[in-house]
């Protein structure tokens, strides 16, 4: 690599996170540490059914009884769960009736990330339901799904307006034991977003929620739950950011998706936590299980993801592809820069005969940083007549970054077709030169380029998304050359 | 003077590929350099449009009377100076429409203009998308991935016409193409020719030049541009080849 490369690399790099503020609000915390105590002081806070809180202890005594998972290529240091509090909202009036009751300090930050709650504010018609910390602080548009006898609104609204919903689902797609962040979130979760969508019902709009942590040495355990009935259709969204910390902070999430027959789910996420500084000081480490079970025929879910932020990120957006005929699929950007470290990828389980699925995934990684793809195509004897394709590609900015590809492939069944292809490259001098011969800057030209190598992801994309998407990468990364 | 090279000396990795080049290009003029292969034409081009690589070990290049060694490659490139490449680069995933809207309103930024609006930038797409006779198809596909040689150099000629820089350098833009893409080349240089302009052509053969009517040729050899002359001197090397010079040079 030449020397000026090697300089734009360095200067690029050490681009600033813009959402790293920290807004002054009056929160409520629950003591720090983790015990059968706080675990009922959340339930209590939140009003809970006893089912809610019997699921909590129930999780919370696995989580006791397992240990922290250990990756190859993820280097994660000890968390002392007994300094984070697992409990912070920010105080507000009960029951907020409508947006002049929620706190201005609250808007501002939520207009400040770009996200308007006020519904007239919204031009492409999404509604969103904004959490920040443990608490959802508004879901907009919800009457207007009403209508349609759609479902969207924080997880605690659901856990009281429809515990019969909760209760079926929760837990039948990530089981309270799946796995240790999996137990953890189960036992402290907070809140989150509920979607249910009726029989035959095209959701008209798009829903997002967004995501903020904002408080100090806090974790966030966030859960969401969608439900796609008989030949339903849903389009969501989720981003998040973080303020700029020293101190590593943990957000451990669950989201669970049911397709039932004939039902479509996109979920789409643009993952923009803190990601630490440029020594790798501070930092969200994102522990996050998502899976979807298409659980009718013919149903569909898909996982489109951009991972820009985290310190860590560790985390497989999984299909079990049950139903008959169903599809699953997972388009998948992973930006890794500085000291990130990022082990991503999915899971794509085949039980249903003829069941397709196809895995997308582009690792960029720049600075010293480390990016994994690991994924896992399983194909049971059932599965008669299925297929799954893969393609994984690695993009190298600068020579002290890595990537990996760890495809795991088990088959059972002859007439069943697995294809996975390969490919690392790295943005080259030839490439750069091209572009600023043309008058284009260092910067530009490799946002351009990683924006380039992305598209087939970012196409996937909801366009209100897109857009957002495409700056992110380019101010994650531009500028780094192999 | 639009361009002037004085004693210019270039290397890389140590070893010295130009060795003392002049060259003085007036605005309204094409000149073509021609020479054997391996002997710095190349090299004389990414000089001048910046290429880090290359170290400049001596001499000075001065454009509209700036020192252009002292400016950034994107820099050059916005003041006007365009590089026909031998060997375009593909950007997969990148349009051209995309890659030539950011370029030219990076262009346009650095002169204080504002961006093209949508539809100008389109018309004018349309526009020089007639002159070099290429298809749409091509201009939605990312940038030279899976183009034939052919279509990689049309599609550098219709860069330098949306991009209508005032010094174009085509190194070899005519290698690869068939009868009907060397006039559809020709026509896009002949367009941008005008008195405020000038453009130097690389090329090994005479037939260009036949369609692109040279004011001033010269010989460059071992990294020296060793002779000048009128158009007739790209004739004469057609007929006798190189090793003439190479024995004047000898008996020098
Ligand atoms: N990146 C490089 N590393 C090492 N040597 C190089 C490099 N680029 C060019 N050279 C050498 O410099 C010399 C001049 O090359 P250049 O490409 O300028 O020749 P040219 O006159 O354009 O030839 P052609 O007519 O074949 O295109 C050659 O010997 C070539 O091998
Ligand atoms: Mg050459």
């Amino acid at each position: 690599m030449a020397d000026d490369t090697r300089n734009i690399l360095d200067e690029v790099t050490g681009k600033e996170y813009k959402y790293g503020f920290v807004t002054e609000i009056d929160t409520e915390f629950a003591p720090p540490g983790l015990n059968e105590d706080i675990i009922r002081f959340i339930s209590e806070k939140k009003e809970e059914p006893e089912f809610m809180l019997e699921f909590r202890l129930n999780a919370y005594r696995r989580w006791l009884g397992m240990k922290s998972p250990e990756w190859a290529h993820l280097n994660i240091p000890p968390i002392d769960f007994q300094s984070i509090i697992y409990y912070a909202a920010p105080k507000a009036k009960k029951e907020l009736q409508s947006l002049d009751e929620v706190d201005p300090e609250l808007l501002k930050t939520f207009e400040k990330l770009g996200i308007s709650l006020e519904e007239q504010k919204h031009l492409a018609g999404v509604a969103v339901d904004a959490v920040m910390d443990s608490v959802s602080v508004k879901t907009t548009f919800s009457d207007t799904l009403a209508k349609h006898g759609i479902i969207f609104c924080s997880f605690s609204e659901a856990v009281k307006n429809h515990p019969e919903l909760v209760k079926q689902y929760m837990g039948s797609v990530v089981a309270s034991g799946d796995n240790y962040f999996a137990a953890l979130n189960s036992a402290v979760f907070s809140d989150g977003s509920f979607v249910y969508i009726p029989k035959g019902v095209r959701c008209p709009i798009e829903l997002s929620t967004y995501f903020r942590i904002n408080a100090k040495n806090t974790g966030q355990f966030e859960r969401t739950l969608i439900i796609a009935d008989e030949g339903a259709y849903v389009s969501y969204m989720e981003g998040c950011t973080a303020p700029q910390r020293d101190e590593n902070q943990l957000h451990a999430a669950i989201v669970e998706i049911i397709a039932l027959k004939d039902a479509e789910v996109k979920y789409s996420t643009v993952q923009n936590w803190y990601p630490g500084n440029k020594d790798g000081e501070g930092g969200i480490y994102n522990f996050v299980t998502k899976r979807g079970i298409c659980k009718g025929n013919n149903s569909k879910i898909s996982w489109t993801q951009v991972e820009t932020g985290s310190a860590i990120t560790w985390k497989y957006p999984s299909c079990i592809l049950q139903g008959d005929n169903s599809v699953g699929e997972f388009y998948s950007v992973a930006v890794t820069n500085n000291h990130q470290q990022a082990d991503t990828g999915t899971k794509m389980i085949h039980i249903g005969k003829n069941t397709r699925s196809t895995i997308i995934s582009k690792g960029i990684s720049a600075g010293l940083s480390n990016n994994s793809y690991r994924g896992l195509v399983k194909v049971t004897k059932r599965a008669e007549g299925s297929r799954n394709f893969s393609q994984c590609d690695s993009l190298l900015l600068g020579d002290k970054c890595g990537a990996h590809t760890f495809p795991y492939i088990q088959t059972e069944n002859k007439s069943s077709i697995v294809e996975h292809e390969a490919t690392t490259s790295k943005i080259s001098d030839d490439q750069l030169f091209y572009c600023q011969q043309r008058g284009i800057d260092a910067e530009s030209a490799i946002g351009l380029i990683v924006n380039g190598y992305a598209r087939e992801v970012l196409s996937k994309l909801p366009m209100e998304f897109a857009v957002e998407a495409q700056k992110l990468l380019s101010i994650s990364l531009e500028g780094s050359v192999g | 003077m639009l361009l002037q090279i004085k004693n210019l000396h270039a290397q890389i990795n140590g070893k010295e590929i130009l060795r003392g080049v002049n060259l003085e290009v007036k605005a309204g003029e094409v000149h073509a350099i021609m020479g054997p292969n391996g002997t710095g034409k190349s090299t004389l081009a990414s000089v001048i449009a910046g290429r880090e690589v290359f170290e400049v070990t001596a001499g000075e290049v001065l454009y509209n009377g700036k020192n252009l060694l002292e400016m950034p490659v994107e820099q050059r490139a916005r003041e006007g100076i365009f590089l026909g490449f031998q060997y375009p680069v593909e950007i997969p995933g990148v349009s051209i429409t995309n890659f030539m809207r950011t370029a030219l309103n990076e262009v346009r930024k650095y002169h204080g203009q504002e961006p093209l609006s949508g539809a100008a930038f389109l018309a004018r797409m349309e526009e020089k998308k007639k002159l070099v006779e290429i298809q749409s198809k091509l201009t939605n596909r990312s940038v030279n991935e899976g183009f034939s040689g052919g279509e990689k150099k049309k599609n550098e000629i219709f860069q330098m016409a949306m991009l209508e820089p005032q010094l174009a350098i085509l190194d070899e833009t005519d290698s690869g193409l068939d009868i009907d893409a060397l006039r559809i080349v020709a026509n896009g240089v002949n367009a941008l020719r005008s008195k405020d302009n000038a453009i130097i052509v690389i090329t090994h053969y005479q037939r260009l030049l036949d369609y692109i009517v040279p004011d001033i040729v010269h010989v460059l050899f071992d990294g020296k541009i060793v002779k000048t002359g009128g158009k007739e001197l790209a004739l004469e090397l057609e007929g006798k080849g190189y090793d003439w010079i190479r024995k004047e040079l000898e008996t020098r």
